[in-house]
């Protein structure tokens, strides 16, 4: 049961994710969280901070975590089939016909349509993080941090991998 | 054309592309163009162009065609396996060290200081989606979507796959009618 419901979760999360590996962010939370509560909030958080400082594609790492926490090495191995193998199918099997896909209207419409939601969910995800942190570390580390990390990453370009191990170096000095 | 090749090709662009999937589509061209020459630069741009039109994570879709083309179905397994279980295994083994030391003061801060940080990085990926909703829908449907999202996911807490199955619905009911409409020019691009 508990392994058909992990195959299920990380199925229908990466068929839906429009837009790559972001957009199957806030879907993972949905379910992962919210439907099924096999993590809490804060822990999703965690693992997606160290996904996010490995490399390597994002939902296959998060969903084999996941699946890992939930139902052990099993659970792990399907989430991954669950993520990877549908797409992977279809690529092979729909690659005949890729100058329909390319110059497609009904492909880039959908594409378009489907940002959004997507944008909306990533930003109400992230609202609920910040919140989550004023409320455990209070307003000044939480300004500190978020705002320091948009100013590393997004002004000086500062390497994400190092952000998050600063941040990780400024919790232990600070918030320990 | 080996398995080895695209083991070695898939394991190594997997393991340098940082900041996720996209990040590793030139590391992935690199090795399957310029190093181990596996196809030409117009195929992989078609590659490319159907993974950017199926959902899901690009770098496993790109790693199963590549691969597949290469050596069938198990070069398609291997070039799969090669891209994502090195990380995977790394981040089971890292969270697992990382609660195992939970109960420390000093892991509880740290663990602490990462959620504002994963807070900014997904406003920003989200302000990047609005960006790029704003330059492809134009500046008043966006408007309007943003804020049927808003209300559907928030306020009706209708749940977010049956929003985008109904956002997919609408972009195929649209599309349906402004291509079949005589007075209106089809654009190809």
């Amino acid at each position: 049961m508990i392994y058909l419901q992990v195959f299920w979760v990380f199925f229908i999360t990466n068929i839906l994710g429009y837009g790559g590996g972001p957009s199957t962010i806030p879907l993972f939370q949905a379910e992962v969280v919210e439907h099924y509560k096999w993590l809490t909030l804060k822990e999703f958080g965690d693992v997606l901070a160290i996904a996010n400082a490995l490399p390597g594609p994002i939902a296959t790492k998060m969903s084999s975590y996941i699946g890992y926490q939930v139902a052990g090495p099993l659970g792990s191995i399907l989430a991954l089939i669950a993520t990877v193998l549908p797409t992977a199918v279809a690529m092979v099997f729909l690659f005949k016909f890729v100058t329909l896909f390319k110059s497609s209207p009904y492909v880039k419409e959908l594409t378009k349509s489907v940002q959004p939601v997507v944008a909306v969910l990533l930003l109400v995800l992230a609202y609920q993080f910040l919140v989550a942190a004023w409320e455990s570390s209070g307003w000044i580390h939480t300004a500190i941090l978020a705002l320091g990390s948009f100013w590393a990453m997004e002004r000086i370009k500062v390497h994400p991998a190092l952000v998050i191990g600063g941040s990780l170096v400024y919790g232990a000095v600070f918030l320990s | 054309m080996s398995y080895k090749e695209l083991f070695i090709g898939f394991t190594r662009s997997g393991l340098l592309g940082y900041g996720g999937g996209p990040s590793a589509i030139p590391l992935i061209r690199y090795e399957a163009v310029e190093r181990f020459k596996w196809m030409t630069d117009d195929e992989f741009a078609e590659v490319l162009a159907l993974g950017n039109a199926l959902p899901g994570p690009i770098a496993t879709k790109m790693a199963a065609y590549i691969g597949y083309k290469v050596k069938g179905k198990m070069g398609a397994l291997i070039a799969i396996l090669a891209q994502v279980v090195p990380t995977v295994v790394a981040l089971i083994a890292l969270l697992s060290t990382l609660y195992a030391m939970g109960e420390s003061r000093i892991i509880k801060g740290m663990i602490a200081a990462v959620g504002p940080v994963i807070g900014m990085m997904l406003a920003v990926m989200g302000y990047q989606f609005l960006k790029k909703g704003w330059i492809g829908l134009g500046m008043t449907t966006n408007i309007v979507m943003l804020v049927i999202s808003f209300l559907a996911l928030e306020l009706l807490d209708i749940h977010p796959a049956i929003m985008i199955v109904v956002f997919i619905a609408y972009a195929f009911i649209k599309t349906y009618f402004s291509t079949n409409k005589p007075d209106t020019k089809r654009s190809v691009s």
